[in-house]
């Protein structure tokens, strides 16, 4: 371990090291609308991110109100409310969540954390940025063309996707194939750019086993990004070829409201296996940078060092690679080989060892710590009880013959918000409380921070737990309003009327956070260099905000892991990376 | 400190919430209470895992909250307690894991004994076809899709010619007898799920897919369809009766063959 942790590199003195040849803004729109420096594209990902969401907040109060108060809100036909679900899942999952970590957290910190001057294409950087935008308006396009946003559902499965019956089948399905083409293509450059970062970037002394715990997560899951995401590419290319000139790639012969159409001999499951090739590992793609950032949040707001670091490097790997063998567990019920159930089950499961070493590794963090009750920390706590019940929850789904009856039922809503909605989002908050004051140098305000945590948090269990119980008894998901159904009581209308009252109230909360973004950025505290007295690098910049190229004549050089807290002996609770080890004890 | 209190009321709460809750499976009404069985095992594992992870948090958050003069320990790792987490992980795993395997076997293996039920779905109703006397399900294709014929029954196969075929009405299905259900789309994907029954499985366009199960109670329980499947989804409804032989029996005398069923249009035709 002490190689690991602590002594000289085996390099030259930092005024002695290469020097990266920087790009340098020359006028206002290059500094900041097409800025190549990392730190403005992180901006501009983030608020971009952030914008959508509210979108998709929006959107699930609408279903809410449908799924609560069915019948009152007229508007809120099933083609609406299809569409409603649809637009909400594909812009939490893709627009906000891979964005928001990769685009967003992983340019802010990948050089800042690794003591890089930028991202070593920074050229790349910004097209990645600049196209993913367009994917969103491309995306957004879709509310205003004739026939509105495909309501196909998320997983977007053929043949209805692209059928009449469907809403947004005219032009929703296109524009929606067509954005998320063009966010692979973005994502792609960003991706590429961060993986050879990691690899070629990190200052003298920064082993990849000295790396925090953050900057393992995004590249893990960046590289399970670059693996997965053109699966979803070339599925998202046939369909639309099918769409558009008439090919069969998943269409079979079919005769849809007694008409027959042109379509013969395609595979409609074929789809499915390319979608959650993709969709499984996205699920991690989405987890692996939260389950990293949440380690360095636990770690510094318990002033003490994440405990069991190298399992939890080989875990966040270990979780990486099984990601890619468990795609079919979506698709139990799907009508493939049965004989795929005992593969997938048993891989699913597997998949569980390394993830609950992570959770047990978070909580033995705290044992013996020195635990502040900030906002980011409040944030991790609520991760680690989110995540946990949604990873439980998950050993139902994940067991082949648990999931027969539970598959396509609220139960499996309940368990992906609560897994991979509420726990990375709560992340992502608690992120943001602990790296504006870096970004912008001003602290966010603590009051509201708090009212923002215990809404959120407290609400998002409210709403999430009991919808288990709806879906134990076999309320279908994608249900318009649950209508008369012989096996439920109604009793259930009162907890979906609960429900929807509590997802108003946390979305309202949401508001609050972003007034706290907003009016912070002026009348913010003061935050100086590190106000959380933290060891990694990022903290550890010349200037706050970090001016152009980070650092100042000089790289730093690393010395020691990221997580020197409370180490016997020395005078302050934390050891920042680059302190170089006393002469006298060394 | 708050939140020490308030991470034991979430696992107090969720307890208490689980076993008082009015909302719980329906009543089972096949012979999957193995998988039941399962579901309840994998609550007792994951609930004891949830309650124990959980409080020993809360334990932790109250117990070493920050105080003036307080310092962290430093422990970067402890292989031991490591190494017996993770084995104790895996012990729990394959606790769930197995019986989940082996009633999964069960579930994929039909019995020999099992009759047949043809289950048609489009948007947005449900059909059945039954075998006829010879106990065979004729052809059927999508082509073969007419107006007269519309689940595409095979005029040229004389084993189509007795299958009996209900259409908007209710299936009927025997108690105590096994019986496979052989799933069939004809425009999107459907799935043919009856939450009393416990199973279901995707129908998909081009495929003909399937699953078992034995009806143990008798009744009428709610058809729904489990694959979004366009704007009607929700109301893609229909029921199943599950009767003693008897009744089945006089039942299934009263229902049409595909051959009576096309008898009249063909008389038409030749007139």
């Amino acid at each position: 371990m002490v190689d690991v942790m602590h002594g000289v590199p085996e390099s030259r003195p930092a005024d002695e090291s290469d020097d990266v040849e920087l790009y340098h803004p020359h006028s206002w729109i290059t500094k900041y609308v097409f800025s190549q420096d990392a730190k403005i594209i992180a901006i501009q990902y983030s608020t971009v991110a952030l914008a959508i969401g509210l979108v998709a907040l929006v959107l699930s109060w609408l279903m809410r109100l449908q799924l609560g108060f069915p019948g009152v809100f007229s508007f809120i036909d099933p083609d609406r409310y299809y569409q409603f679900i649809t637009m909400h899942g594909m812009i939490m999952v893709v627009y906000l969540l891979t964005a928001l970590f990769l685009g967003g957290f992983g340019n802010y910190l990948i050089p800042l954390m690794l003591g890089a001057r930028d991202m070593v294409f920074p050229y790349v950087n910004m097209l990645s940025f600049w196209i993913y935008f367009l994917a969103v308006l491309v995306l957004l396009t879709g509310f205003f063309l004739p026939g509105g946003p495909t309501g196909a559902g998320w997983t977007l499965y053929p043949p209805q996707a692209i059928l009449a019956n469907t809403p947004g089948q005219q032009w929703g399905i296109v524009v929606m194939l067509v954005s998320l083409i063009l966010f692979i293509i973005g994502f792609t450059m960003g991706g590429l750019n961060y993986v050879v970062t990691v690899l070629q970037g990190r200052a003298k002394g920064m082993t990849l086993m000295r790396m925090p715990l953050t900057i393992w997560g995004i590249f893990t899951a960046t590289v399970m990004a670059l693996l997965a995401f053109p699966a979803l590419f070339v599925g998202a290319v046939m369909m639309l070829l099918d769409r558009l000139i008439g090919t069969s790639f998943f269409m079979p012969a079919i005769v849809a409201m007694g008409e027959r159409l042109a379509h013969k001999g395609g595979s409609p499951i074929l789809f499915q296996h390319l979608f959650w090739f993709f969709g499984h590992p996205e699920v991690y793609i989405v987890a692996l940078p939260a389950f990293g950032i949440v380690s360095d949040l636990i770690s510094t707001h318990a002033r003490k060092n994440i405990f069991g670091y190298r399992m939890m490097v080989w875990a966040l790997v270990a979780i990486g690679a099984l990601s890619f063998v468990v795609w079919a567990h979506h698709m139990y019920v799907s009508g493939m080989h049965p004989a795929f159930g005992f593969f997938f089950a048993t891989t699913t499961l597997i998949i569980a060892i390394p993830t609950a070493i992570k959770v047990y590794n978070w909580v033995l963090t705290l044992w013996q710590g020195d635990i502040h009750f900030t906002v980011p920390m409040l944030f991790a706590l609520g991760f680690i009880v989110t995540f946990l019940n949604g990873g439980l929850t998950g050993l139902f789904l994940g067991n082949v013959v648990v999931d027969v009856p539970l598959s396509d039922t609220m139960f499996v809503v309940a368990h992906f918000h609560m897994v991979m909605g509420v726990a990375p989002i709560l992340v992502i908050f608690g992120a943001i409380y602990h790296w504006y004051p870096k970004v912008t140098g001003r602290m966010l305000d603590d009051r509201l921070g708090k009212l923002h945590f215990w809404v959120t948090f407290l609400g998002a269990y409210l709403i999430f737990f009991p919808m288990h119980y709806i879906g134990l008894m076999g309320v279908p998901r994608r249900y318009h309003e649950i209508g008369a159904m012989s096996f439920v009581p109604p009793s259930a209308a009162t907890l979906n009327e609960f429900i929807t009252v509590v997802a108003l109230i946390v979305g309202a909360a949401q508001l609050a956070f972003v007034f706290n973004l907003i009016w912070s950025l002026k009348q913010g505290r003061p935050a100086g260099g590190n106000p959380w007295r933290a060891t990694t690098l990022e903290w550890q910049t010349p200037q706050t905000p970090p001016a152009h190229g980070n650092w100042g004549k000089t790289l730093p050089v690393v010395y020691r892991w990221a997580y020197d807290y409370s180490v016997p002996g020395a005078a302050e609770d934390f050891l920042p990376q680059n302190q170089p080890p006393d002469p006298r004890t060394a | 400190m708050g939140i020490a209190v308030v991470l034991a009321l979430v696992v107090i709460g969720s307890v208490v919430f689980h076993f008082l809750s009015p909302w719980w499976w329906t009543p089972i009404a096949s012979n999957w209470r193995y998988i039941d069985d399962t579901i309840i095992i994998t609550f007792w594992i994951t609930g004891v895992v949830f309650a124990a992870v959980v409080l020993f948090m809360a334990y932790c958050v109250f117990r070493f909250r920050h105080r003036e003069g307080n310092r962290a320990a430093y422990e970067p790792e402890n292989k031991r307690l490591e190494w017996w987490l993770a084995i104790g992980t895996g012990v729990g795993v394959a606790a769930m894991l197995a019986p989940g395997l082996v009633v999964w076997h069960r579930f994929v293996t039909v019995p020999t004994d099992a009759t047949v039920v043809e289950v048609i779905g489009q948007q947005w109703q449900w059909a059945y076809r039954l075998p006829g006397a010879d106990g065979r399900l004729g052809a059927a294709d999508v082509a073969q899709i007419t107006a007269e014929n519309p689940l595409g029954v095979d005029p040229k196969d004389p084993h189509g010619q007795d299958d009996i075929v209900i259409q908007g009405d209710n299936l009927h299905l025997q108690l105590g007898k096994p019986v496979k259900m052989l799933l069939r789309a004809i425009d999107v994907v459907h799935d043919f799920y009856v939450p009393e029954f416990r199973a279901k499985m995707d129908m998909i366009p081009g495929s003909v897919t399937y699953y078992w199960f034995t009806p143990t109670r008798d009744g009428t329980f709610d058809v729904l369809c489990a694959e979004l499947c366009g704007t009607g989804h929700t109301f893609m409804r229909g029921n199943v009766v599950v009767e003693p032989e008897s009744q089945y029996q006089a039942w299934l005398q009263q229902q049409k063959t595909f051959a009576q069923l096309q008898g009249p249009t063909r008389t038409q035709a030749k007139n």
